[in-house]
Parts: C-alpha cells; structure tokens; sequence
C-alpha cells in the first residue's frame, strides 16, 4: 500500500483528512502514484499536474525518504520504503508568503 | 415576498450575502472554498438554484464547481457517472479540463499572442475569469480565461470547448496582457438574439459574434487610448468592463482604462460619456435594472494610483446615459478610503427599487436597495472582493 501525503488544500478536494493510501500494480513511480491518486479521486486531476501535458505543476514538490524527487524523470522508481508504504511520498505545496 | 441572494468571490474564498426584499438585514455563509482564490460566481436565471463558480489557485489550477441548491453544496461537475461517491462514501469529482483548440479542422489555431515585452507568447492557460450561464438554458455556460479566450460548455460544466473563432479570427498576434493578465472577462449574451455575444479582453478590446460564436470582428472604433502606439488601433484596447440593459440589448457601456464610453449600436463605434466625471479611469461599470439610460461608475483616482480621489469612496450615477454624473455618498467611507473596486465587483438586483451591490479590495461589500441613493455596509471584513453578482430570486 503506497501512503501519499497531500497539501491541505487538495486534502480537503478529495475529502479526505490525513493521508491517502494507494494499490499500484507494478513499478511504483511519480506517473504510477499520480495515475492512481488521480484515479482514486478524480477530483485532483489537473492539480497536481496539468491536464495536458501532465507535467507537474510548478509551485508543487515531490519529496520522500527527506529527498527531493521533484525533477526526476516520472517514471524513475520511488524509493523502496516509499514503494513498501514504510515512507509516505509528500507532495508540497511551494511556500508563500511572509 | 421576493429575496435577494448576492454572490461574492474573494481572494480566499466565497461568500453568500442573503436578504429579503427590504434589502435591510442580510445573512451571510462562508467561507466556501476557503483559502481559493474565487474569481466569480454566477447563478443561472433558468435556474436559479444553479451556481457556477471559477475556484482556482497558482499551485493548483483551475477547478470549477457548481451548485444545484442554491449554494449550499457543491459538486465539481467532472463527476463521473456512478462514481458518485468515493472511498468512504465521500464524493467524488472531477477538475475540469480546459484546452486550446489547436485543431486546424474547428478553428484557425493560434499560438501567440503578444506578450508585456512585446515579444510573441504562446497561449498559457491560466485561470477562468468570468462564467455567463445561459438565459434559456441551465446546462449551458460561458466561460472567458486568461490567456484571453472564451469556452462553452452544454453538459452543466463537465465539459468545456473552445469558441476558437475568437481567437483565431487574426488579431490575436496584437492582443497583449494588462497588468492583471490577459484575461476574458466580460461576457454579454444578448437576450434578444442567441447568435449575438459580445466579449471584451484586456488589453485587446470588445468584440462580437452575430452568428453564435463561429466568426467575431473587434468593436473599438472610436476608443482612444494614449498607451498604445496608435491610439486609435483597431484592437490593443484596454478595455475594464463592458454593460447592458436587457431591455435595450444594442446600448452597451464600457469603461475602458480610462474613459467611460457608450455605443448606441451594438459597438460598431464608440463615443465618450465621461463628462463631469471627477477621473474617468475605473474598472466597474453596471446599469440599473429598469431605467436603462441610469448607469453607475466607480472613480478610481489613476492607473498608478487604484484607489478613490481623497480617500473617499464615491459611486457615481448618470441618469442621462452618461456625460452628466452626480455623486452618490450617503453611507460610504468619507475618508481613508484606499481601495479598488474590480471589473467585475459590480451588479443589480431587478426588484421594484433596483438594488446596486459593490466590493472592494478591502474585502467590503456595499449595497444600495434605492438604486444608489443611500449605502449600507453587508460585509466588512472579507478577503479582497474579486466579484459580486446578484440574484433576485421569488
């Protein structure tokens, strides 16, 4: 079960409270995970990366394990412990303001 | 006895302003969406139940929503069939996509526009500024966006295309953004002839299809702006704000950056009505519901200054169609105003005494149930009003 961790805002999108868990069948990556939650709560399509292109949106970082995968490519795997759901992918909104 | 149910979108969040029709306590709900910028909110006149709201964000795009009760709850129209409910009986939705037309089957694509520099700029989705639901249909809407273009939805919002004839009729290469973006933000459906739509783009100007969206010619001739190279251009205008009086839908009335305009034929040309007028910049522009030739300005001081002359708050009305303004004060701040009140910060309500409505950036919102002759406080201290719209409901 992959444990992925939403900013407060797409959190209260999807209607949920604390983190989100996922079934992925198959290589646990960027593309597999966003497939999945996308899937799951369709409502945050476009969210986190756009309609088209699905590149992901700029203000938004990937992080796990206390690395930043944010600009690898999407389909690189995700960390074992993220992959085994001991670690949780964080999906962080940029920070703003004072 | 009849109520009234005033709309109000706020850099974070919505809010719901409800009164009978004494227009004298009101009642107010929110925040909805809170924390989202909510760059409007309309109901449908078919149904007024129905509300569509533009809820977007720079981390996380464009959402719409809508509600079928009145805004109590709301649904992402982009539900899919059967899928109702989630995990846990939560529900479920879906964003909604909108996307350029590049198909060269349905459209002349285009794929630049001019850009703050004066270099060409590809066409960016951004945000949906303004939704105009149909007057004869509840599943259809309008939505303009910024990068200026204008989508249509007929399934009540799930889905959304395109009127690419806007954007590629071929003047597009000379639009180019306004300080707050390039943006689409004034949508006139004209209630006499379904075929007829008028726009208006900062900074390209007013334009008008007469064959329901396919084809659309600029409407600026006689707008004069000094901060463009040739400042009377056939597009390049920054035109604010564009109203209608339903009841005589070829009057139309514009406030441009500076300069209130007004055209007795459907905007083939233009002329100046500023008149008396104290500054002629502003952004919102709005006509009363039952005497069409009595409009409402709100003067802001400079477009490098966006807040009242003196600090003082000031709605001006012109009952002669413009050219003639008197000031309208009772009730409003009388000093240390400083504040703006947006292009779309503006509406009326339709009953006996037209009711006028207005918010500011300071997060107020004022209403008139006297057609402007004394003002009273709604709100006070709500987020950055983006837009105020109103619905008279039985």
């Amino acid at each position: 079960m992959i444990r992925v961790v939403l900013p407060g805002h797409l959190r209260t999108l999807a209607h949920v409270s604390s983190e989100v868990q996922l079934e992925i069948v198959g290589p646990v990556t960027q593309r597999s995970v966003l497939d999945a939650l996308e899937a799951q709560y369709p409502m945050l399509r476009g969210t986190i990366r756009d309609h088209v292109t699905q590149e992901r949106r700029p203000f938004l970082r990937f992080f796990a394990c206390e690395e930043d995968y944010s600009l690898e490519p999407p389909d690189t795997p995700l960390p074992d412990a993220v992959a085994s759901g001991k670690e949780p992918l964080l999906i962080i909104g940029a920070i703003a303001g004072g | 006895m009849s109520r009234v149910r005033v709309l109000v979108g706020t850099r974070k969040g919505a809010f719901i302003l409800t009164s009978d029709g004494k227009r004298q306590k009101w009642d107010i709900s929110g925040p909805h969406f809170a924390g989202w910028e909510m760059y409007h909110l309309k109901g449908s006149t078919v149904d007024p139940n129905r509300i569509f709201a533009s809820q977007c964000s720079g981390w996380f795009g464009q959402i719409i929503q809508r509600s079928d009760d009145g805004g109590k709850t709301w649904i992402q129209p982009g539900t899919p069939p059967g899928e109702e409910k989630g995990p846990g009986g939560m529900p479920k939705g879906e964003s909604n996509k909108f996307v350029y037309d590049t198909s060269a089957e349905t459209g002349k694509p285009l794929t630049t526009h001019q850009f703050y520099d004066g270099n060409q700029h590809p066409w960016e989705f951004k945000r949906v500024w303004h939704l105009e639901p149909s007057p004869t249909d509840p599943d259809t809407v309008y939505a303009g966006v910024e990068d200026a273009a204008l989508f249509r939805s007929t399934d009540g919002g799930k889905n959304w295309q395109e009127l690419s004839g806007l954007r590629g009729h071929g003047t597009g290469p000379r639009w180019q953004p306004g300080a707050g973006g390039m943006c689409l933000h004034t949508i006139i459906l004209d209630p006499h002839d379904p075929k007829r739509i008028y726009i208006a783009i900062s900074a390209a100007g007013a334009f008008r299809t007469d064959d329901g969206g396919t084809t659309w010619k600029p409407i600026n001739k006689g707008l004069y702006s000094q901060y463009i190279p040739e400042p009377t251009a056939e597009v390049g205008h920054c035109v604010h704000h564009v109203a209608m009086n339903t009841s005589r839908p070829g009057v139309l009335f514009m406030q441009k950056h500076w300069d209130v305009m007004r055209s007795d034929n459907s905007g083939d040309s233009w002329t100046e009505v500023s008149g008396n007028l104290p500054t002629d910049f502003g952004f919102v522009i709005d006509v009363h519901a039952h005497e069409p030739e009595t409009i409402y300005v709100v003067p802001i001081k400079s477009d490098g200054e966006h807040f009242p002359l003196d600090g003082k708050l000031r709605v001006y009305r012109s009952k002669t169609g413009g050219n003639e303004w008197e000031e309208l004060a009772k009730g409003l701040p009388e000093r240390d105003c400083y504040v703006n009140v947006l292009r779309d910060a503006m509406s009326v309500d339709t009953l006996d005494k037209c009711g006028v409505y207005f918010g500011t950036t300071g997060g107020q919102v004022y209403g008139s149930a006297d057609a402007g002759d004394n003002w009273m406080t709604l709100a006070q201290h709500l987020p950055a009003v983006l837009s105020v719209e109103v619905q008279t409901l039985p």
